[in-house]
């Protein structure tokens, strides 16, 4: 069965509906992006997947769990579903391993010894174990960003969310991210990305999803998708950002 | 007139008796004022209904009457309830709720100007509110308010010059005490204002050490 299935997500923003009905599911180890325009939804989407946001109609399960409403308290969400954001939000006054440490140590109970060997696993995932004393001013944003996924990594999520990771980095910063994602999928981490990288997109996951005013326009598989769009919407949008 | 500091040296214990009286007044304020601030300052910004609103008063009648009132309020007022309070607890009592208020209002000021990406990183982590203010919010909106806060901690110091009015033996009672037996008002209110100089300026410099590996993240430095 799937690991994420959400069903007829609607919600509004005052008379603004941004979700029009969602329909999604996502099996154990797929590496899915999430396409569309500015103001398509994607992000609205993805915040209600960790409930960032409330949906105001519609269910999302988790395995045979349900998520959305009250059903999980923010600290078992948050042990199921990671989120990685645009704009890092690292906590500026906390160490790198300070940072990845916090969660385990405040939400889960982990004992400290413990927590820090978990930081120090993830923090080498990334590639950020030389720098785990500095502080966030200290580092470049795509370093920010790497220790921002080491942080969502070591509450051992099942499903990590992905928030335009590499749209606040300098170009030349983008790839160093998009490898820590890319090895991430390669070791089956199920990954929902809502990414304005079209290559990565293609050359990456398994399926996009392509979000047009509030609905699930079309999705596929990345090589169909891309060069044979079923939609001119679709076809469309491609034209516009290749 | 001639400066005649030696018809000092009799009271120098009398001095150094208001000077310790004073100093502990403002260290102990300094703590449980800053205390208190942090949390009135989460229930008010953080929590609604009848607590938030209580402290609001608090924090609204402290910041709108005067010390000195505020002071006798405690000191003559509440024995006439039926509650003894002596003059140095009251002293205290005062001063900390004075801290108190303005400094929960100060650090407020730094609570509402943390980034929502803060707000939503804690959360999506699984951080509680009050977990998230306190591992969180606070630190940062300690560093964004700090100067304000080294300023009032100093003006609550000065301030408690105001004590010696429900004779509290602080430095003001002791020179006040010394001049009404020798008579040289100016070398004995030069003594202490340089004194309170002094300690006002020690008090910041300590402030900023505090500040400065405290808020060590602000600055970029090799790590």
């Amino acid at each position: 069965m799937a690991l994420v299935s959400v069903k007829d997500l609607h919600k509004s923003f005052g008379d603004l509906e941004v979700l029009k009905g969602i329909d999604l599911e996502i099996e154990s180890g797929e590496v899915v992006a999430v396409i569309g325009r500015s103001g398509s939804g994607k992000s609205t989407f993805l915040r209600c997947l960790n409930q960032l946001e409330q949906h105001d109609w519609g269910t999302i399960h988790l395995a045979d769990q349900r998520l959305d409403g009250t059903a999980m308290s923010p600290g078992e969400l948050s042990q199921n579903v990671g989120i990685v954001f645009q704009s890092f939000n690292l906590f500026p006054h906390k160490t790198v391993v300070e940072n990845v440490m916090l969660a385990p140590l405040v939400v889960k109970q982990t004992p400290r010894a413990e927590a820090r060997k978990i930081a120090e696993e993830v923090l080498d995932k990334v590639g950020m174990l030389e720098k785990i004393d500095a502080y966030p001013a200290q580092l470049s944003g795509g370093q920010q960003q790497r220790v921002a996924i080491a942080r969502a990594l070591a509450m051992d999520p099942k499903v990590l969310l992905c928030d335009e990771v590499t749209s606040a980095l300098d170009p030349e910063l983008v790839g160093e991210v998009l490898l820590v994602l890319e090895s991430l999928a390669k070791e089956g981490m199920t990954l929902i990305l809502v990414t304005h990288e079209m290559k990565f997109a293609r050359d990456v996951s398994h399926r996009v999803v392509f979000m047009h005013q509030g609905r699930i326009h079309e999705s596929g598989d990345p090589q169909t998708l891309f060069t044979q769009p079923k939609t001119p919407e679709l076809a469309q949008f491609i034209a516009s950002v290749l | 007139m001639t400066l005649d500091f030696s018809t000092l040296l009799p009271y120098s214990g009398v001095i150094i008796e208001g000077l310790v009286t004073t100093l502990w007044l403002t260290v102990v304020t300094t703590f449980a004022g800053i205390a208190l601030a942090i949390v009135v300052a989460y229930v008010r910004d953080l929590e609604s209904g009848i607590m938030s609103r209580l402290l609001g008063g608090y924090v609204e009648v402290v910041r709108n009457t005067p010390f000195i009132v505020q002071l006798f309020f405690l000191f003559f007022g509440l024995p006439a309830l039926g509650i003894p309070i002596s003059a140095p607890v009251a002293a205290l009592v005062a001063m900390v709720l004075n801290l108190g208020a303005y400094t929960a209002e100060i650090l407020r000021a730094g609570i509402d100007s943390t980034a929502r990406g803060q707000h939503e990183a804690a959360r999506a982590l699984g951080l509680s509110r009050l977990q998230s203010y306190r591992h969180v919010v606070l630190v940062p909106a300690f560093s964004r308010v700090y100067p304000s806060l080294i300023s009032q901690c100093i003006i609550v110091m000065l301030g408690s010059a105001v004590v010696s009015q429900i004779s509290v033996f602080d430095l003001t009672y002791a020179a006040n005490f010394i001049q009404s037996r020798n008579f040289r008002g100016f070398e004995v209110y030069l003594v202490v204002t340089l004194i309170y100089l002094l300690l006002a300026v020690g008090m910041r410099r300590s402030f900023e050490l505090v500040g400065r590996r405290l808020f060590a993240f602000r600055q970029g430095g090799s790590a």
